[in-house]
């Protein structure tokens, strides 16, 4: 008995998207703005008043879903009827790509700010 | 120059007349048949009458004596109602003209020679009370609008709950021809209403339908005393259109007094409930002020550093107002979880700044305190001492543990004197501790913004940061102030700019109806031209688009004003509703976009503000030129025109 489940559990979780899977990141480009995540994340997912940043946060593809699945704060649930896991997958492939911010003291307007 | 012979008729006792001849006509008009039949027989036994005189003959057969018709008069009503109006020493008048107060119009610019108050055109009603809603937040006036009591005031209501729920004095004249014989024609009818302020009185502190000038004056002068004592609220005042074209009756020439203007002290709040309030803050470990239209004058920002300083207690601010310097290290530190005292001043919805309710992305509706077990909450609040009950901008009922109605920048000097009365020379010292603890916190809130400020820093559209950094960088400099909420543009300028003085921030709507932006805007750099500042106005593109007219306003009047486009090509608030609703319904999330995105084809504000008469430039997508495009706008605004820079920028 304890074998099957074993065998079970290895087998949902092999055929789970985005488990040691790599997804498309073109797809997920073209999915981060057809579902609207760019609306509260930005389109560099930079993050803003009515989204957590998204871009560089080192969460992996299953971590993604899971929180999308089931998310805090004011972001709403996506359901697999909404989104699949095979598309949270190349959205996670897609926020991989997305470069970090440079740090503050190399932008010149920011540097100022922050030394005055 | 001819006089009219009709002044020495008294209107309303010819209303009074013409009432009782009128109800004896309809009598008449009943008792006919039977009134024939006794007339028919009264003839029957009728003695013959005499012959008429030759006098008499003449009289009945000769034609009736010319009608005099009275084409002029050197002194109309309204003239008497400028004089009135005048004395309120209003700056200007912003209104979209309207026959209902065309008499009002002429006395402004001929009779008074269009100065003080000088006559500023609008394009839509809405943009007219929106200008004097920014006007007052800059200048502390209210300003005059007008518009007709029908049509006109169905076009300013908006504005006019925005400046209702925001607490602006917006003084609002309403034409109207009150008596139905006086109206020619089909468009006079169609534009009459028997209570004209009806439509707005919900929001509205007070009005009046005067039926003499003797009256106009006493309610005009009334009214403004009425919109200026806290809570100041839009009052309304409806001109009947007969008083002010027919000339004044000769025989109230002379006898016409204009009151004289008493403005009321603010009400401070009762002392011992004051001194209560200064015990709780004084002993609290960790008090919160929170402050929401605080400052009415610029001495509300002195005596609200002076509080918080005093207890070294962090300071919350809502931003309805220019309330307190964003340099201050009390600023923006403390939070109302770990507060054991919260000091509510002039927040309109303190329920929502100490509750937290169940967020959209959930099922269901629960609400529970944000406040530790325990904490205390004063609040001082002008608005408990007025209330209206339809319009639900006062929020859920506040159980707090001590309220305060009265109005709160009259009542700090007291509450400051208290407290200093009871801090020890020990407990002085715990404050300042806790003081060193707030201001580190405050350069790590500031240390933050800046490495958040940093992400998409050359993305395209422009990240919102990047466009605050850029304004900043050309601005920092120069006597500016902003002129615009930045809610929309995730507050960027309020978390990297220096706010000190009391024109540095202009607030927000007040009931948050959106197309307050631009006009709001436009009024307030007018306020800002005399004193030689250069406003800042970042400009969202569903707001401007409700009435872009105000563009022109600007332009024709040569107010100095750089507007920056927040262009995210979409009504985005509603956008994430969407998007929101359907995750609940678990349906198709790409839909999100009809209805309210603004694109194909994606709208031309460069082209715009050019049509308007306005130096503009734009689109800009690429965050390198966003810099160059403003400084050469704030050159054009230096010269004392505006400027529009339109920025294709990121939804928040």
């Amino acid at each position: 008995m304890k074998r099957l489940f074993l065998l079970v559990t290895f087998t949902a979780t092999a055929l789970t998207p985005g488990f040691g899977q790599t997804g498309n990141a073109d797809n997920g480009k073209r999915l981060f703005v057809k579902d609207g995540c760019y609306e509260c994340h930005g389109y560099a997912g930079q993050g803003g008043a009515a989204g957590a940043r998204i871009a560089a946060i080192g969460l992996n593809a299953q971590g993604l879903i899971h929180y999308v699945r089931a998310p805090g704060g004011q972001m709403p649930a996506y359901t697999d009827k909404v989104i699949s896991d095979g598309e949270l997958t190349d959205i996670h492939a897609y926020l991989q790509t997305l470069p970090k911010a440079k740090p503050a003291k190399d932008i010149p307007l920011l540097s100022a700010i922050e030394n005055k | 120059m001819a006089r009219s012979k009709k002044i020495s008729v008294d209107r309303r006792g010819f209303l009074k007349g013409a009432a009782a001849g009128a109800a004896a006509g309809a009598a008449a008009l009943v008792v006919k048949p039977e009134a024939a039949k006794a007339q028919e027989a009264a003839e029957v036994h009728r003695p013959a009458a005499p012959l008429p005189g030759a006098k008499q003959t003449a009289a009945e057969t000769s034609p009736p004596p010319p009608r005099v018709d009275v084409y002029t008069t050197d002194r109309p009503g309204s003239d008497f109602m400028v004089d009135v109006l005048k004395t309120l020493n209003f700056d200007y008048v912003f209104a979209n003209p309207g026959s209902s107060f065309r008499g009002l119009q002429e006395s402004f610019t001929n009779y008074a020679g269009n100065k003080a108050p000088e006559w500023i055109t609008c394009c839509h009603e809405e943009s007219a009370v929106g200008m004097a809603h920014g006007y007052y937040k800059i200048e502390g006036k209210p300003i005059l609008t007008l518009a007709h009591g029908t049509v006109g005031l169905q076009h300013a209501s908006m504005a006019i709950y925005n400046a209702y729920a925001d607490r602006v004095p917006v003084y609002i004249i309403l034409g109207n021809i009150l008596d139905g014989r006086w109206r020619r024609g089909d468009v006079e009818w169609a534009h009459s209403v028997q209570d004209a302020a009806s439509m707005v009185r919900d929001f509205t502190k007070w009005d009046d339908s005067p039926v003499s000038l003797g009256q106009f004056a006493e309610s005009a002068v009334r009214a403004y005393k009425i919109a200026t004592t806290p809570p100041m609220e839009p009052v309304v005042i409806v001109a009947d259109a007969v008083l002010q074209e027919e000339p004044i009756a000769l025989d109230e020439r002379g006898k016409l007094q204009i009151p004289r203007l008493t403005l009321s002290q603010p009400p401070a709040g009762d002392y011992g409930a004051v001194r209560e309030a200064a015990k709780m803050l004084v002993n609290a470990e960790n008090p919160l002020i929170v402050a929401g239209r605080v400052a009415r004058t610029p001495e509300g920002i002195k005596l609200l550093v002076d509080l918080a300083e005093t207890l070294q207690a962090p300071v919350l601010d809502r931003r309805f107002r220019m309330n307190f310097p964003s340099a201050n290290p009390l600023y923006g530190t403390g939070s109302v979880g770990s507060a054991d005292v919260i000091l509510g001043l002039e927040v309109p919805d303190m329920w929502s700044t100490t509750h937290s309710q169940t967020p959209i992305n959930r099922m269901g509706m629960e609400s529970r305190p944000t406040t530790k077990s325990g904490a205390k909450v004063i609040t001082i609040f002008a608005g408990d001492l007025f209330a209206k009950s339809n319009y639900q901008d006062f929020g859920r009922y506040d159980d707090v543990d001590l309220s305060i109605a009265a109005d709160a920048q009259a009542t700090l000097p007291m509450l400051i004197e208290e407290c200093r009365r009871l801090i020890t020379p020990e407990r002085k010292s715990v404050l300042q501790a806790r003081g060193a603890k707030l201001a580190e916190a405050h350069q790590r809130n500031k240390q933050r913004d800046i490495e958040q400020a940093a992400w998409a820093w050359d993305a395209s559209p422009v990240s919102t940061a990047r466009v605050s950094a850029e304004l900043w960088n050309q601005i920092k400099d120069e006597d500016w102030s902003l002129v615009s909420d930045v809610t929309f543009f995730s507050n960027w300028p309020t978390r990297l700019w220096d706010f000190e003085k009391p024109y540095h921030y202009i607030g927000g709507h007040g009931a948050y109806g959106v197309g307050y932006g631009a006009p709001a805007a436009v009024g307030a750099a007018l306020a800002n031209k005399k004193h030689g500042r250069i406003s800042v106005n970042i400009q969202c593109d569903g707001d401007l688009n409700y009435a872009p007219g105000v563009l022109w306003t600007a332009a024709h009047h040569r107010i100095p004003l750089l507007s920056v486009m927040h262009n995210n090509r979409g009504y985005h608030q509603e956008m994430m509703y969407l998007e929101d609703m359907a995750a609940r319904a678990q349906r198709p999330v790409d839909k999100a976009q009809i209805g309210t995105a603004i694109t194909d084809p994606n709208i031309n504000y460069q082209l715009m503000a050019k049509a308007y008469g306005m130096y503009s430039e734009g689109p800009i997508d690429n965050p390198n030129d966003v810099g160059p495009a403003i400084k050469r706008a704030i050159e054009v605004v230096k010269k004392g025109e505006p400027a529009l820079i339109d920025v294709v920028t990121q939804p928040r």
